[in-house]
């Protein structure tokens, strides 16, 4: 047999402390639908960006058609035929699809004319090729979602593409429209390219795979043809068996319902109807896949998203809640996600990021203490242990888990009643991620509520006394803290438990 | 040291501009032609304030020149009413609020771009002075010139009156809620917000107090002339904006220290007068000033390439 199309060869890439890939190996041959699964964190993404080129590696090999590739780059990559199609297409909204399909295939010369009929013709070609019905004089905007993965697939295709990727491409699709883009990849393996495909609905995987790899903690568990596995072995391969990490124990008894969810939903935010109690002093893990809508469903609390229906109760009492501030009244806190983005201000000092959730309390008639600010500062790089050579170094200065504690310590100063945690430990060393559970756990202890979003599935089972897990926007299982791996997943990939 | 190096090196620009001076042309520290220089600049002054709030909030406000212009307009109509000062400054202080909520309003409530909206707002308020005003003075009644003191007093009065707002303002940037809510709102406004800071408001302040404070420098400039030309006002935003990036406040918001402003201010300022003091014609003012602010900005580029690293 010839040398495969693709062939990465123990590849590692970290970032910071964290290793996202611990050697990984990978092949695609042409003419194969390879599937890639894993968990959220898995490595995927890391995975896919360094065969783009858009990531180097740190060690490991490349070699694209039994050829060794040195130095991948996005340009490079596009050269050697490798394409990848996002859930979210990267068109030009307002160009029509002729002319984004140009773009990307026409020799760019500043001052070359264009060829509008060639052009046309060309775009018209391909879609027709892959069984679309677009006109290339739309404009993308006008597009559907599934539309506009058509049109990422023809300049694909236009571009000779001979290694595509498809990271959920079916995530935003109707069950036609899958079936159209099923035709499509089959036709692409028909044709002799080599298919990756990425996607967390395993029913997709045995329709369509020849191999499965899966990947779990940045590292392959190995390749296997797709009617070797059933879909258990799956999901046991995806989630593992031992955990990695001791987790410190619960000690607290829940105390009463401080927040209570009745059928709460949003349009704008795609929560749909969530009913949810969550006690003081337990710990309420909110799992589920990426898009499943549990960000969405914290910021529809924190008030940054409008709540349609349903109610919020806090202590027994409703409320509405239309903006931060007001959520911050409540007793809501939440750490966001994005700790580099929306979390803390890299440009601001440690003390002034602390206390940014408590002007009002902590400075009465908004003249500013600092005496009393630094106190404040001091106490909880104290309690947090957060490493720091003082409230005055800017936010910058620390490293992600000390900066994902004053992430933290900003709402503990609020002393709220209810504390979200959005992927508290994400991106942060395995020394700080223990020291945040210990803190998280110490707190719950203190009898604050804690609701906490995590895609680390070891996280959520150590973590958790319920665990609740989303799917499209609901609820679909309430489990107990000591549930197995599989059940979790099984609910949060809308399987019934094996 | 560190913190503060691009206005400190800004103020060591001047020092230096300065000593030269000192050194070649010590007629330039003569205390008349001094004091007036330095009184022509109080009003560009307190709009600068007012304009580095509204930059580090991440905004920016090119109609100071016309919201000036109309402001004078409207002091010097009600001083020649025969309205005691007071009142006229009231007045003017007020009309600025308006015309800076105004923009604040189209900023910070219905989300669109401040460079386009205090661009219409400019035209808007431009126009409709000239259509009003047709070009005439505003002869003014005796007693208004230097608020009815002498000359040197009035000078000095203007001038005290200008620091003593500046180190308010600094003053209060630095010790007040407010001023920290500027900084937050203009780094990263989404942060701000998910911290219960209302950036709307925030913005919506510093567009207002911007106004305000460009009602006063109107009244500050109308005080230095028996007249008030409709000219008044013209070209300002630009020398405001211009001092503001000089002295360090960043355009992309979330940076700056009004001190720094006050030196970027001077700096642009002097260079006028040192010319002609240097015997160099003074053609090459707005070419030296120019290069002086692409000076700052490329600063400021090499600066934030660095710390993206």
């Amino acid at each position: 047999m010839s040398a495969p199309l693709l062939q990465l060869t123990s590849v590692t890439k970290s970032f910071g402390a964290v290793r996202a890939l611990k050697g990984v190996s990978f092949d695609l041959r042409a003419g194969e639908v390879h599937a890639l699964l894993g968990e959220n964190g898995a490595g995927k993404s890391t995975l896919i960006k360094v065969i783009t080129g858009a990531h180097q590696p740190d060690g490991g090999s490349i070699d694209i058609k039994g050829e060794r590739v040195a130095h991948l780059t996005p340009a490079s990559a596009h050269k050697l035929g490798i394409a990848c199609i996002y859930q979210q297409p990267a068109l030009f909204p307002d160009l029509t699809v002729a002319e984004n399909i140009g773009l990307r295939l026409e020799k760019t010369r500043s001052f070359a004319r264009v060829d509008w009929s060639a052009r046309r013709t060309r775009a018209a070609e391909l879609l027709q090729r892959i069984g679309a019905e677009i006109s290339p004089e739309a404009e993308v905007c006008s597009l559907s979602m599934p539309e506009q993965q058509l049109v990422e697939i023809a300049c694909a295709l236009g571009a000779g593409a001979r290694i595509v990727i498809m990271d959920e491409p079916t995530a935003s699709l109707t069950q036609k429209e899958q079936h159209l883009l099923f035709a499509v990849v089959r036709e692409l393996r028909a044709s002799g390219v080599g298919v990756i495909y990425i996607s967390h609905r395993l029913e997709e995987i045995f329709a369509l795979a020849d191999r499965v790899t899966v990947l779990r903690d940045g590292e392959s568990l190995g390749t296997n043809a797709a009617g070797e596995l059933n879909e258990t072995q799956l999901i046991q391969l995806m989630v593992g068996r031992e955990v990695s990490h001791i987790y410190p124990p619960a000690e607290s008894a829940p105390g009463e319902v401080v927040l209570s969810l009745k059928n709460l939903g949003s349009t704008a935010g795609g929560v749909r109807s969530v009913t949810l109690d969550v006690r003081a002093g337990e710990v309420v893990g909110l799992a589920g896949l990426v898009g499943a809508g549990r960000t969405e469903l914290a910021r529809v609390l924190f008030g940054i998203t409008p709540a349609d229906f349903g109610e919020i109760l806090l202590g027994g009492k409703r409320v509405s809640i239309s903006s931060p501030s007001e959520a911050i009244a409540h007793g809501i806190a939440y750490v966001p996600e994005d700790r580099r983005r929306h979390g803390v201000i890299l440009e601001m000092p440690v003390a002034h990021n602390i206390t940014m959730a408590v002007h009002p309390a902590l400075f009465p008639g908004g003249w500013l203490r600092f005496g009393a600010e630094t106190e404040l500062a001091q106490k909880f790089i104290h309690d947090l242990s957060i490493k720091t050579y003082g409230p005055d170094a800017p936010g910058s200065s620390l490293s992600g888990g000390n900066q994902q504690k004053i992430s933290v310590a900003r709402w503990l100063a609020t002393k709220p009643k209810l504390l979200i945690l959005d992927e508290p430990t994400q991106g942060v060393d395995v020394g700080a991620k223990s020291e945040i559970h210990r803190i998280i756990r110490a707190l719950a202890k203190d009898g604050l509520a804690v609701l906490m979003i995590s895609s680390d599935l070891p996280e959520i089972l150590g973590m958790s006394d319920r665990i609740a897990v989303m799917r499209s926007g609901t609820l679909t299982a309430m489990l107990p803290g000591k549930s197995d791996a599989h059940e979790v997943m099984a609910a949060a990939l809308g399987k019934e438990a094996a | 040291m560190k913190r503060y190096f691009r206005e400190l090196s800004v103020a060591a620009a001047l020092a230096l501009l300065l000593l030269v001076l000192a050194l070649v042309a010590p007629s330039f520290f003569s205390p008349q032609p001094l004091l007036s220089r330095l009184t022509a600049q109080t009003p560009s002054l307190v709009v600068a304030v007012g304009m580095a709030l509204v930059i580090i909030c991440r905004q920016i406000d090119i109609s100071v020149g016309s919201q000036f212009g109309v402001c004078a307009v409207i002091a010097g109509l009600l001083a020649a009413a025969g309205l005691p000062l007071p009142v006229v400054l009231l007045a003017s202080i007020g009309s600025g609020m308006v015309m800076g909520a105004l923009n604040g309003w189209l900023v910070a409530g219905l989300g669109l771009p401040s460079i386009v909206v205090t661009l219409a707002t400019m035209v808007t308020w431009q126009e409709a002075l000239r259509l009003f005003q047709q070009g005439k003075f505003v002869n003014l009644p005796p007693g208004t010139q230097w608020f009815g003191l002498s000359q040197l007093g009035g000078q000095t009065a203007l001038i005290c009156a200008a620091l003593v707002l500046l180190a308010l303002a600094a003053w209060a940037m630095k010790n007040l809620a407010a001023g920290r809510f500027i900084y937050a709102v203009g780094t990263d406004a989404e942060a701000a917000r998910l911290a219960g800071i209302n950036p709307r408001r925030t913005t919506l302040g510093a567009f207002t107090l911007l106004g305000a404070l460009t009602g006063l420098a109107a009244v500050m400039n109308v005080v230095q002339s028996p007249q008030v030309q409709p000219t008044f006002g013209a070209g300002l935003e630009l020398k405001v904006i211009a001092a503001c990036v000089v002295g360090g406040v960043a355009v992309n918001g979330g940076r700056g220290n009004l001190w720094g402003v006050f030196a970027g201010l001077l700096l642009l300022a002097m260079i006028n007068p040192a010319l002609t003091s240097l015997h160099v014609e003074a053609h090459w003012e707005k070419a030296i000033q120019g290069l002086v602010i692409l000076l700052a900005v490329v600063a400021d580029g090499l600066r934030t390439r660095r710390n993206r690293r």
